[in-house]
């Protein structure tokens, strides 16, 4: 019976660096196509994102990281979430494109209300007292990005978050993507 | 435009389908399968988390199209909503060559003697059409058999004694286990529970020619890239290949089965890859589109003298739609359990199938399959905040140190449960849509949160620190586990099948996958619906006389 896993996980830890290293090369390469994107898109003031603002941007980002905040690991934030729901803003999350829209205008709104400052601008601790605070459309827009933001920092990192796999190493999973791909020669298609 | 007539056309390639082709083709039947969906190889669906057919908030990887395929999800306050194939209220299964089988957890459990005889066991709860099946487990027993060794199941079962009799072992012996098995089996036998491993269809040592699985981390609603796991794709679809005598059209849209004047059917016309409409007449018809699809085809399939859909004299058609309550419960140790050895799930005990006071049915309890970061996010215990520091601790601490333990209860089927035909929403072809509506029964939520205890002692008896339980709610039925839609019976007046899955007003169109389950025991459906489709199809191919059956 097979217990320990030693041997695996540190052929998974090199496998990290290659990975990371290859990431880092990609995330430039993309960062390019997106800044073109945009300006193709909306011909809007300038924003490094493919739907969002550069402002709805820094909103959102701020509430990520209350989300997922930076601890002894990176938060959600230097993970790439932003990235990774603004990518999906304009795929599989397309629907729900107008409740961003709302749903970070609202929320900085409140802030103002309540702060006179727009919410990235907040303390840490006035951030997380302006979500609980949230009620009503607000608190569901809330859930909304609960869910996305958790997507994005412990899901693939080909999606345009979790960065460097930071959440996988956080949670000490292996990063190779299939066990055991050393041993076996993949089929050929269709077979 | 009419093409070749042949002898048999079979409306979806996933598990009941496939067979169902295999066994027609050996016969020397000419045969078309039809497949709404692509024939995929693990290449064009990656390992990916998000999007799969277990996890799909970025999508499926194995259909149907997100766009063309809409249904209307009904819940018990009556709002209804247009749902699409990744939200769970779709019930989404898969739309591909090989079905629910190309990316399933490929649990290959018989049902036990009782799961056919419910109502004889239990009596007929107030509000409930549960029946029993008009066919028994012994009638099944050899065909069980069969869809073992010929798709390929792995595991031993030899140390569970409620099983029902069985004349040979399973074909392959188990896969090497994990550390969650070797916490878990010492605790249940402590706890006079009788443990084993898993029954799987999935290779441990080379079998069909095909290599034996590598444990990955990603099994259940992946694509295996070694071609382990045993499904249609890789078994039955093409051994009827094989034989020259069927043809498998992909991208093909099944619209309705035709009918001449007299009401019998002829054969289905369908959308060709490129959407031009296509009949394709048959001596046989053979629906096999899964127990929400099936049910939508026969109801769609409206004429003169069948003006409520297809074998739907009676309204049965939709109704008692099941699927399995899954509950169970999470517990965390003071130690790793967390060796990513795939693909998790390996011991079950069937101490609670039946037998449990006061219940009805009951469910098998196993370890989950290897939980991926993400869906750990939600496994949360009582008082853990959904976000914030407290969560990412949460995570962090425990992610390694977890074991979910779960079972499929059992459900008690009820009439309003239903698969009916949306009266608006259309697909991209134009069909009315399915349309899914209904609850569970009372009895069901009381079994399923019983079984969330037993789940939970097991946890505690394995040395948790802490457990709580994962409960369900009482929404709509269906999921990946869908049947009994298009329920077998002996009377027509109840039931939509006879005993070897011929539609009751018709003489040449069956229906052979998870539909025809009377109830849907305390186990994942898919080798019972492998088994009928072996066991419906030797029927046919014994009373096939030529053309004009
Ligand atoms: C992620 C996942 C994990 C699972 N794990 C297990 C498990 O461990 N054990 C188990 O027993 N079961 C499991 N299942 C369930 C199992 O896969 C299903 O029970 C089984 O595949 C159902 O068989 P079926 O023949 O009824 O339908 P399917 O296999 O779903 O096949 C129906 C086919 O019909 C096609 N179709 C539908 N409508 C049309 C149309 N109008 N025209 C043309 N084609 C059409 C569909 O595209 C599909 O390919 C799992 C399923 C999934 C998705
Ligand atoms: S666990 Fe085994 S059967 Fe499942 S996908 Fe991985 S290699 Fe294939």
């Amino acid at each position: 019976m097979v217990i320990g896993n030693e041997g695996r996980y540190v052929l998974a830890l090199d496998h990290l660096k290659l990975h990371s290293l290859r990431r880092r090369g990609f995330l430039r390469i993309a960062g390019t196509a997106t800044a073109c994107g945009a300006l193709i898109s909306c011909g809007r003031q300038s924003t490094p994102w493919r739907f969002l603002t550069a402002a709805e941007g820094r909103t959102l980002a701020a509430i990520c990281e209350q989300i997922i905040p930076t601890d002894q690991t990176p938060g959600a934030a230097w993970a790439g979430v932003v990235n990774f729901i603004d990518r999906q803003l304009m795929g599989p999350y397309r629907r729900q494109q107008a409740a961003y829209r709302t749903g970070l205008r609202e929320i900085d709104q409140a802030a103002v209300a309540k702060f006179g400052k727009d919410f990235a601008s907040l303390d840490a601790q006035q951030q997380t007292g302006l979500i609980e605070s949230l009620a009503g459309g607000q608190k569901r827009f809330f859930s909304t990005v609960i869910a996305h933001t958790m997507q994005g920092y412990y899901g693939d990192p080909r999606h345009g978050g979790n960065r460097d796999a930071v959440s996988w190493r956080m949670l000490g999973v292996p990063v190779i993507p299939i066990r055991g791909r050393y041993r076996y020669e993949l089929p050929k298609q269709g077979a | 435009m009419a093409l070749k007539h042949v002898n048999a056309v079979i409306v979806g390639a996933g598990a009941g389908g496939g067979v169902a082709a295999s066994q027609l083709a050996a016969a020397g039947l000419s045969v078309v399968l039809l497949e709404r969906g692509k024939w995929y190889t693990a290449a064009d669906c990656r390992k990916d988390d998000l999007r799969n057919q277990r996890t799909s908030v970025l999508g499926n990887n194995s259909g149907p199209d997100e766009e063309r395929n809409p249904r209307v999800a009904v819940d018990l306050n009556g709002q209804e909503r247009v749902v699409l194939p990744s939200e769970g209220s779709y019930s989404n299964n898969a739309a591909c060559v090989g079905g629910g089988t190309f990316t399933y957890g490929a649990q290959a459990w018989r049902y036990q003697e009782k799961d056919f005889r419910m109502a004889a066991t239990y009596g007929v709860p107030e509000g409930s059409t549960l029946s029993d099946w008009p066919i028994s487990y012994a009638e099944l027993e050899p065909y069980y058999e069969k869809a073992e060794y010929e798709i390929g199941v792995s595991g031993d079962v030899s140390a569970d004694p409620f099983h029902g009799p069985r004349r040979l072992p399973l074909p392959m012996p188990p896969l090497p286990v994990n550390r969650e098995y070797a916490i878990l089996k010492p605790a249940a036998q402590r706890a006079g529970l009788h443990p084993f491993d898993i029954p799987m269809l999935r290779n441990s040592v080379p079998y069909g020619g095909r290599p034996p699985c590598m444990q990955c981390r990603w099994c259940v609603g992946f694509a295996c890239e070694v071609n382990a796991k045993c499904g249609t794709q890789n078994t039955a679809i093409p051994a009827a290949l094989a034989t020259g005598n069927c043809e498998l059209r992909t991208g093909c849209m099944v619209r309705e089965v035709m009918t001449d004047a007299r009401g019998r059917s002829t054969g289905v016309a369908y959308y060709d890859a490129d959407d031009k409409l296509r009949e394709q007449t048959a001596d046989i018809v053979i629906v096999s589109s899964a127990a929400v699809e099936s049910a939508r085809l026969l109801l769609n399939s409206k004429s003169k003298l069948h003006p409520a859909g297809l074998g739907n004299r009676y309204g049965w058609v939709g109704r008692n739609l099941q699927g399995h309550t899954y509950t169970g419960a999470w517990g965390i140790f003071d130690f790793d359990t967390y060796d990513d050895i795939g693909p998790g799930a390996n011991i079950a005990v069937c101490d609670y199938n039946h037998g449990n006071p006061g219940l009805i049915g009951g469910a098998m309890l196993a370890n989950e399959f290897i939980r991926l970061p993400y869906q750990f996010v939600g496994a949360l215990p009582p008082g853990v905040p959904q976000w914030g520091r407290a969560h990412k601790d949460f995570m962090r601490q425990w992610y390694r140190r977890s074991i979910a333990i779960q079972g499929p209860t059992q459900e008690i089927p009820i009439a309003d449960s239903r698969v009916e035909v949306d009266p608006k929403v259309k697909d991209f072809w134009g069909l009315p849509v399915a349309r899914l509506s209904g609850g569970k029964h009372p009895k069901t939520m009381e079994t399923s949160v019983a079984m969330a205890d037993k789940a939970e002692a097991w946890l505690k008896a394995a040395g948790a620190i802490r457990t709580w339980k994962k409960l369900a709610g009482n929404g709509t039925s269906g999921g990946q586990h869908q049947a009994g839609t298009c329920r077998m019976g002996d009377d027509p007046r109840t039931s939509v099948v006879d005993k070897y899955c011929r539609v009751h007003d018709q003489d040449n169109l069956y229906v052979i996958d998870g539909s025809v389950h009377v109830t849907n025991g305390g186990f994942n459906p898919v080798l019972t619906i492998m088994a009928i489709a072996y066991y419906a199809t030797e029927r046919i191919v014994k009373g096939w006389k030529g053309r004009g059956v």
